[in-house]
């Protein structure tokens, strides 16, 4: 599941004959929606930069008095069992979910280009490295951040790390398949030939042109991101409980569906809408940057 | 074609000794030591002894790991700390559940997927497709846990059609076990059969562009013909890989379904493992879910053989 938005690197372009005028109007509809996508994550994006001007209460500040009241005046999408605000737990937790996106996908990319660069130019190296990279994508994501949770135990910085790990060999994999390529083209070779550093050429002139796709998939890695720390923090072994996340008011909402349903539709609706826009924006990056991709993305899984 | 499975299996070997690893490492992730870890705060230095020499904590950590290795073998996943009994026997009963409901969610996401991919890719760009795709990119955007929640409010709680929560063993009769798996089953596979509509779809549009889907419709076979028995046999291809890939996607998300409907599977082991500390129980899991991975993976690639001629003869 949480893995699911990675997963969806499946093509939907697909060019049948047409005249340039219907064409135009697809790539128009097509840049539309990912349009539509951008300002679903600039919201969000701008929700959690604002987040301590957009809550109404302290997150954390408990009423027991007003404990499961529903959506009003004074709490606009209720409050949980302990009397704290939803709307301003919801709006934090966008600031976290952002928060962890943007560092899995950080860590991921450091990590994942750097094994992916050296795996692909140094055939000595390729096997070992690409063969711990298959062992760790041989555990289910989901699984393999609960175990590493487990040894790490409950912190944001664990959450970030463990489910950073889990896609690093995403990233190592697709651009290991791109250098391999670049690595025959004749400027590669002529700059060897020159006598420029191993180093100075993976850098200048391997790395630029394997990153579209690795861009690309940036923007799923983020929406596995978001929903892994839902998911973990859901069941429990992700952030600690009283820190404002999306999970974690879900988890509470578990035991209260039947009285108080607002806990559990208003992070829903909060989870749904930006996974959306990430999958729209990236669907439409990919078609916008990499036209080659389409159709050939499956094979790099 | 013997060259190529043989190599194809040799090549699992590698990625068990890495699984293998990897969760021998969780156990010496922790920071501190593991023993004292495991054991909590209020033990005693002696049960803490006792417990580092029953884990083999007091070797060397080469020795450990040479000692992991040969008893992973031997299928010895050792004993759980807090149920006091062997993983295996803790694992095997815990089985079914999740068994089926991995089963029961893959039926529904084939029987969804492939035929709306099929007919998506038969009415292109027109509003069924049209309409198909973003019902298949709203599923992808759901959590499933989200769904699972949202169907107990609806179904569980508002009309009353379904139980909210729980599991009825196989033994207790299958309509009962039916009825306690119809919700975890569709939240758990309606999000993976958007997945698989969108993949055959790519593939049944591709497919149809060839030539010999052309020759087909030109002598004049019927539309029913040339989309079911030519096209759709090798469109299928993709969509087998996909099944196998989706698998990881769907035991992951069975871990955190169970933990919606409260039913007694691997997830809810495995959860109330890491929440106890109780290592052994985390590896043994581990290892299962990656074996298995692995090994459907390997079947759909040996799959290939059976269904696509062109991959035997290369």
């Amino acid at each position: 599941m949480s893995v699911a938005a990675t997963a969806i690197r499946d093509d939907v372009a697909v060019t049948a004959p047409a005249s340039p005028r219907r064409l135009w109007l697809r790539l128009l509809f097509r840049r539309k929606i990912a349009l539509v996508g951008a300002v679903l994550v600039v919201l969000d994006v701008l929700v959690a930069l604002l987040a301590p001007a957009l809550a109404r209460w302290d997150p954390q500040r408990l009423d027991v008095k007003a404990r499961l009241s529903p959506p009003g005046e004074a709490h606009w999408m209720g409050t949980d069992d302990v009397g704290r605000d939803v709307w301003s737990r919801v709006i934090h937790g966008t600031r976290l979910s952002m928060v962890v996106g943007g560092t899995v996908v950080l860590l991921s990319f450091v990590a994942g280009i750097a094994f992916g660069l050296v795996a692909g130019f140094y055939r000595a190296l390729d096997n070992v490295l690409m063969r711990i990279m298959d062992g760790l994508m041989a555990f289910p994501g989901i699984i393999l951040a609960i175990a590493l949770m487990a040894s790490l135990g409950p912190s944001v910085a664990n959450v970030i790390v463990a489910l950073g790990i889990v896609q690093i060999p995403r990233v190592a994999r697709i651009v290991r398949g791109s250098v391999l390529v670049i690595r025959e083209t004749p400027y590669v070779e002529a700059a060897l030939a020159l006598g420029v550093a191993d180093l100075a050429v993976l850098c200048k002139h391997v790395l630029p042109n394997c990153l579209s796709p690795v861009i690309v998939q940036g923007t799923f890695i983020f929406a596995a991101a978001v929903l892994g720390e839902a998911a973990l923090s859901f069941l429990g072994v992700g952030v600690p409980p009283q820190v404002p996340s999306w999970g974690n008011v879900l988890a509470e909402g578990r035991l209260y569906l039947q009285q108080a349903p607002w806990l559990t539709l208003f992070p829903g609706a909060a989870i749904m809408t930006c996974i959306l826009g990430l999958n729209l924006f990236g669907d439409g990056l990919r078609d916008m940057l990499d036209p080659k991709l389409r159709g050939a993305t499956l094979k790099g899984e | 074609m013997k060259v190529y499975v043989v190599r194809r299996v040799l090549a699992v070997i590698p990625v068990m000794i890495v699984v293998a690893t990897v969760a021998f490492v969780l156990l010496h992730l922790a920071p501190g030591d593991p023993a004292s870890v495991i054991a909590g705060p209020y033990a005693s230095a002696e049960d803490i002894a006792k417990l580092r020499h029953q884990l083999g904590l007091d070797e060397s950590l080469p020795v450990q790991l040479v000692r992991w290795y040969g008893r992973l073998l031997r299928g010895d996943l050792g004993d759980s700390i807090f149920l006091r009994r062997p993983v295996t026997e803790a694992i095997a009963d815990r089985l079914e559940p999740t068994l089926l409901l991995t089963t029961w969610a893959t039926l529904v996401a084939v029987l969804l997927g492939v035929p709306a991919g099929i007919v998506s890719a038969r009415h292109h760009n027109r509003a069924v497709d049209q309409s198909l795709m973003g019902l298949a990119l709203l599923g992808l955007s759901i959590p499933n846990f989200l769904l699972g929640l949202l169907m107990i409010l609806v179904f569980g709680v508002w009309l009353g059609w379904l139980p909210v929560a729980g599991y009825v063993p196989l033994d207790s009769g299958l309509w009962p076990n039916l009825r306690s798996l119809v919700m975890p089953s569709l939240a758990l596979g309606l999000v993976q059969s958007a997945l698989i509509a969108r993949i055959t779809r790519s593939s049944m549009l591709d497919v149809l562009r060839e030539q010999f889907v052309l020759t087909g419709r030109a002598k004049g076979l019927s539309e029913r013909v040339v989309v079911y028995k030519h096209a759709l046999k090798n469109a299928i291809i993709p969509t087998l890989t996909v099944i196998g890939i989706t698998f990881a996607l769907l035991i992951g998300g069975a871990v955190v379904i169970e933990t919606v409907f409260n039913i007694p599977g691997l997830g809810r082991l495995i959860i109330s493992a890491v929440l106890r500390r109780d290592y052994p129980v985390i590896q043994g899991v581990v290892l299962l879910i990656a074996l298995t991975y692995t090994a459907v993976n390997l079947l759909v690639d040996l799959a290939y053989l059976a269904v696509d001629p062109r991959v035997r003869y290369q």
